[in-house]
């Protein structure tokens, strides 16, 4: 008997942790948001279903443009590190955890450092544009900080490793042999990949998606310190109606929305490939 | 088709061919590391920058003096003292709580095990800003006044699925056969686990353990949800980027990232030499 309740002994107190820090924030975040008051008079259950409804007809264009950037970071994530994994994994020889490392760098400089230093690189009369301006390669007024690519190459430079791991470890997993056979069965190099190869990392790429496309589409630090007005994201506008604003319940809403819709995604995202590859490479 | 590589495979036919084949991808490969290394470079050297200006964006020359007057500001001290407290603190409930979650799911079967690795996936794949918000949600509701305990729970909570995945992931190879053996020559559950259990998952507790102060030290999202007025090395830094960041900052980080490849470094020979061994 007491054999059987070891495990659960041993989950518990983190599983109390989660429930009490995880759980139960979520379940009052959803109460939240469907209040009404204010902050000197406080907040009343009123089941409030405008909170959404006005949240998405004011903020929907930056709910879209969330999404919109978190599917360019995405992409520009796949185009940058499938081939860096795919040469790590079978060009690199005994030096791969040594290259892994390299792209791994990054990680040991914090991540609101890592954007500031972006800031420092990109700035209007900075080492890059200043130089090139004194040069007289730039007109004057060229800048790239506040402009949209500023935050989607931000955004992919921060995220880039989650992609190249998961890309890596299934390419890793290819027996070499397998490409060798169908290279005997006649087909060049390209067949080879575009049939071998490809289809076997593509659960790689599946999980390198989860874990960079909702990070991205939920950051704000990027769009706050490299971009201008014009790229505010959904998380800017949450981070600004919570701190600034104090409208909790409006706030709330737009979480739980974009929650909601990145669950939908993932879920959608899930059915078509497969619920079982993607857990499955996501676990990994 | 194989044209191209049928002569080079009879000329050396012991060898495999792997050399010089890819050399456009193996320049790919290095410049992908150089964008990746590029603001850490640049944050290093202005750490050097002998600069007048607010805003430590142009080049006036070498010095050293702000390694000298490294602590000169108070509050920055004092947030990168709370983040080390912090992250400190954070590892350690976490790798406790954390190994107990990840031997239970690794060593056991028991009903409710496919949840909890639910839970564990939903944990670690929600977006930041979610789990902030909504703590922030909870606390404001509540009434909890906001500061140092917050942000302690708040990273606790985020890192427990990663070090429960990754005790789990070494737990999951181990021969139940030495614990039988273990028991069987006399010794209790506890030292068992003491003796024979935890020094074999140890490399997984401590690779946890290293991930976990990472991700508490770094952490800016939730602990902007969650810290009050109290604030961290992360939240100081976010601070100055309207006011001009001082070169203090890139000496910490400089600091900061030489300690962590140090530590990375020293972990990858040690598990190298175990490798070794074993």
């Amino acid at each position: 008997m007491r054999r059987r309740l070891t495990p659960y002994l041993m989950i518990l107190p983190a599983g109390l942790w989660l429930v009490v820090f995880f759980a139960v924030p979520l379940i009052m975040m959803a109460s939240l948001s469907l209040q009404q008051g204010n902050l000197v008079d406080g907040f009343q259950q009123t089941f409030h279903w405008q909170n959404y409804t006005e949240g998405l007809s004011t903020y929907g264009d930056k709910v879209v443009r969330s999404l919109w950037y978190g599917l360019l970071g995405t992409v520009a994530c796949i185009v940058i590190a499938y081939p860096v994994a795919y040469w790590i994994a079978f060009h690199a020889g005994d030096r791969k955890s040594t290259y892994l490392f390299l792209l791994l760098l990054p990680f040991f400089v914090s991540f609101i450092l890592r954007t500031v230093s972006w800031k420092f690189v990109l700035a209007d009369n900075g080492i890059v544009l200043g130089t090139l301006k004194g040069w007289g390669l730039l007109p004057e007024g060229f800048h790239v900080l506040q402009t949209s690519f500023a935050v989607i190459a931000g955004l992919a430079y921060n995220f880039l490793p989650f992609m190249v791991l998961p890309i890596y470890v299934a390419l890793e997993r290819i027996d070499y042999r397998v490409i060798e056979a169908a290279k005997d069965l006649y087909a060049g190099r390209v067949q080879a990949f575009v049939r071998v190869v490809l289809p076997l990392s593509l659960p790689g790429v599946f999980a390198g998606v989860i874990m960079t496309f909702v990070p991205i589409s939920a950051d704000y630090v990027n769009a706050a310190i490299l971009g201008g007005p014009q790229n505010t994201m959904i998380g800017n506008v949450i981070q600004t109606e919570y701190f600034n604003n104090s409208n909790y319940p409006t706030a709330s809403a737009l979480s739980f929305t974009l929650m909601a819709i990145l669950l939908v995604g993932i879920f959608l995202y899930a059915r078509v490939l497969g619920t079982k590859d993607v857990l499955e490479a996501a676990g990994r | 088709m194989t044209t191209t590589t049928a002569p080079a495979a009879a000329k050396a036919p012991a060898r495999r061919r792997v050399p010089r084949k890819g050399l456009g991808l193996r320049i790919y490969t290095w410049a992908v590391i150089a964008w990746l290394v590029l603001p850490i470079a640049v944050m290093i050297l202005f750490g050097f920058n002998d600069t007048s200006s607010k805003f430590n964006f142009e080049w006036e020359g070498f010095t050293l003096k702000w390694y000298a007057q490294l602590f000169d500001r108070e509050d920055l001290t004092t947030a990168l003292i709370n983040s080390i407290t912090i992250a400190l603190a954070s590892t350690v409930i976490t790798t406790v709580l954390g190994t107990l979650v990840g031997l239970a799911l690794g060593r056991y079967s028991f009903r409710g095990k496919g949840v909890s690795n639910l839970v564990l996936f939903a944990a670690i794949s929600s977006p930041e800003l979610v789990m902030g918000a909504s703590l922030l949600s909870m606390f404001v509701t509540l009434n909890t006044p906001r500061g140092y305990a917050t942000i302690l729970v708040s990273h606790v909570m985020f890192s427990i699925a990663f070090v429960a995945m990754t005790v789990r992931a070494r737990a999951v190879g181990l021969d139940p056969s030495i614990e039988e053996a273990a028991r069987d020559l006399g010794a209790g559950p506890w030292t068992t686990f003491r003796l024979v259990t935890l020094p074999l998952i140890m490399p997984g507790v401590i690779s946890g353990a290293l991930l976990a102060f990472a991700l508490s030290i770094d952490d800016f999202i939730i602990t902007n949800f969650t810290s009050g007025s109290t604030v961290t090395f992360p939240l100081w830094v976010w601070g100055s980027t309207r006011t001009g960041t001082p070169p203090q900052v890139n000496v910490m980080g400089t600091l900061l990232f030489a300690a962590g490849v140090l530590i990375a470094v020293l972990n990858m020979v040690a598990s190298r030499r175990r490798a070794r061994r074993g």
